[in-house]
């Protein structure tokens, strides 16, 4: 076996199976208070599909429980974007409808390659597809509803937009070509928010804060919060099986 | 069998006469064991039950995924928080199974949620109990859906088509639902001393809510006897009742868990357990509304409605707007 | 009917290839591509389904139970559409 073979890509592996995790938790926070019933199936499907490749991605770097339960929040390397809280419905489409296309470039190369992650990608493409589909469509109704849902919708989009930038930062072990993807990002976002009839965002989309910061360990406030109520059970029996 | 439609006759005498053979027609397809369907002519009463009960059936399926997904983002591992997640969502499928049965009885499902906000509707009274420790997430699972169960699987043969096709589907899918929750406990059982703990005091605050799920006692249950008669319903209160005390008792054994009841014990000449009393007093208070969580759970269902009404106006508005190419169809 | 109140949907579904599509429930949603994306999620999560159709139920157009016998019954006594209808000589066979 060469030395190549043998490494597994941990930094890649956490990065991709933090964002899993974190935006399947907070997705989770949805259950039983979504708008109308038929959209908690909808989210705890995509939340389940998450799960599942979170599951996958952290088991490639280590045992899942332990790392999901007991890494400090500076250990994290997930986007700061999945961590942001619920907010009103848009401001959850928003974050779907932003990592779901980014999600769905960066699978759909993995899965084209032979590297470690091209089976899991092959899998996991077409649930982020359809994840991708699920917040597209919301946008469009949201966006192209009533004036108060365009005015929350485009709200959440412009509050959101500053943590996009992050996504396409360089991480080792990925073998992907960040800035192909960033353009194909911008051309699908930038179509799905003129189809709901709204403005493209202004603002930056990376501050000093922001540009990479959460796959380097820096989180935002709400994260550590999250991260304490997710972990406290788990903490308070060490050793303990579930 | 006729429709209401065909109702509309003459005179006074002759809607009676066409009433009676209805119902003549309607009590020989039960007695049958035939099925009703949506078009059925069927006495108003029968309908008036069938709607409050998978009305009531529906509303504590949503309500019920209240308690559970209180531990959904607590999940002390990945692949309990995965059950969880599924279980708590197919709650939510199994709440829509149960109004589109309702609804085949022209009851819209907006008015039965508003019917359940209002507190004109009722769900069952277990979800009244809070979940506070991980182990009750098991004790649910195990003895409030394996109580269910025992419930709705004689469901599956009711005279309503709808009702027994959505129940029949139901049960599929529970099927897994009581079996995660008693594998959670008989890990907690296992475990730790503290994880110990923690399951035998869930047992011991859900046993008796569980038992008091089957209503109250034969001879005093308001519409038992009818129900019966409707083949709505297959078996008495307490037949079921006594049916899940035998069924739980070696259950118990084998997870290494006392059931919270001094007088229980085989007796052999009926040839089932015998148990103490049950406290109706408490079955009585949490139906009237003072239960532990009535009033949280109401208003949590209520925000979430009422926090979800911008979303669905802005569906709506989208597809008056685009009918013509979503072929959506404005009634 | 308020405007937050979306229409009934029918859901057909072909569990899988050679067979055909069975009603499998009805849901709500706003417009016909949810109904079909509120389908997939609902009857198909655990594998059930290869194909949807969605209806409005208002497109639906039933028989009563009221023309049962007019519609129904005449089909009862035409026993010479059935196979088992005829006599075939034992040991003729591939008939």
């Amino acid at each position: 076996m060469t030395a190549a073979q043998t490494t597994v890509p941990t930094t890649a592996a956490l990065a991709l199976g933090d964002d899993a995790l974190v935006l399947s938790h907070r997705l989770g926070e949805w259950a039983g208070h979504a708008p109308v019933l038929e959209e908690e199936v909808a989210l705890a499907n995509i939340a389940l599909d998450l799960l599942g490749q979170a599951r996958v991605l952290l088991s490639m770097a280590g045992d899942e429980d332990e790392l999901a339960y007991l890494r400090e929040e500076r250990a994290f390397r997930n986007l700061q974007l999945v961590e942001q809280p619920n907010g009103d419905f848009a401001h959850t489409i928003a974050r779907q409808l932003y990592f779901s296309t980014y999600q769905h470039l960066l699978y759909a190369e993995l899965a084209a390659g032979d590297g470690p992650f091209a089976p899991l990608a092959a899998k996991a493409v077409k649930e982020v597809a359809y994840h991708r589909d699920h917040a597209e469509q919301w946008t469009l109704r949201l966006g192209d509803g009533t004036d108060e849902s365009h005015e929350r919708m485009r709200r959440a989009a412009d509050a959101l937009w500053r943590f996009t930038g992050e996504m396409f930062r360089p991480v080792d072990g990925l073998d992907v070509d960040p800035a192909g993807m960033e353009a194909a990002w911008l051309e699908s976002v930038e179509d799905v928010l003129r189809r709901a009839t709204l403005p493209l965002p202004e603002g930056p989309r990376a501050g000093g804060w922001t540009a990479g910061a959460g796959r380097q360990g820096l989180h935002t406030e709400s994260f550590g919060r999250m991260l304490a109520e997710m972990q406290h059970l788990h903490r308070s029996h060490p050793g303990a099986t579930w | 069998m006729a429709t209401a439609a065909a109702h509309q006759t003459h005179g006074t005498e002759e809607r009676r006469a066409a009433t009676a053979a209805y119902e003549q027609a309607f009590d020989t397809a039960v007695a049958a064991d035939e099925r009703i369907e949506p078009r059925d002519w069927m006495p108003d009463a029968y309908r008036a039950t069938l709607v409050r009960q998978m009305a009531q059936h529906a509303h504590s399926e949503i309500i019920g995924m209240q308690p559970e997904a209180n531990w959904i983002t607590r999940a002390p591992s990945l692949r309990r928080k995965a059950i969880l997640m599924a279980k708590v969502q197919d709650e939510a499928g199994h709440g829509l199974y149960l109004y589109s049965a309702a609804e085949t009885l022209g009851t819209s499902r907006e008015e039965l949620l508003d019917k359940l906000h209002s507190g004109r509707q009722k769900y069952s009274s277990i979800f009244n109990y809070p979940t506070l420790t991980w182990a009750d997430v098991g004790a649910i699972g195990w003895l409030v859906d394996g109580a269910a169960i025992t419930n709705q699987v004689p469901l599956c043969r009711c005279s309503y088509g709808p009702y027994a096709r959505a129940m029949v589907r139901i049960c599929k899918e529970e099927s897994f639902h009581q079996r995660q929750g008693y594998e959670l406990l008989l890990a907690l059982s296992n475990g730790t001393p503290e994880q110990h703990e923690m399951a035998q005091d869930a047992v011991n605050r859900w046993w008796w809510p569980s038992l008091m799920m089957f209503g109250p006692p034969d001879d005093e249950s308001a519409h038992s006897a009818q129900s019966m008669t409707w083949k709505i319903k297959r078996h008495s209160n307490d037949e079921l009742r006594q049916r899940f005390v035998d069924i739980c008792v070696p259950q118990a054994e084998s997870l290494g868990l006392t059931l919270p009841d001094p007088d229980l014990k085989w007796n052999e000449e009926r040839g089932h357990y015998d148990f103490g009393p049950i406290d109706w007093t408490e079955f009585k208070e949490v139906l009237k509304g003072n239960g532990p969580c009535n009033e949280q759970r109401i208003t949590q269902r209520r925000r979430a409605h009422e926090e979800g009404a911008w979303v669905r106006e802005a569906a709506a508005a989208h597809a008056a707007k685009h009918s013509d190419r979503t072929g959506a169809r404005q009634a | 009917m308020t405007n937050t109140d979306w229409p009934l949907w029918e859901v057909f579904v072909r569990s899988r290839r050679g067979l055909s599509h069975t009603h499998a429930g009805s849901l709500h949603a706003p417009d016909a591509e949810f109904a079909l994306r509120n389908a997939r999620d609902l009857y198909t999560r655990r594998g059930e389904g290869v194909s949807i159709w969605v209806v409005p139920s208002t497109a639906i157009t039933a028989s009563s139970p009221d023309e049962k016998d007019p519609f129904f019954e005449p089909a009862a006594d035409k026993p010479y559409r059935h196979p088992t209808f005829y006599d075939i000589p034992e040991g003729v066979k591939h008939l």
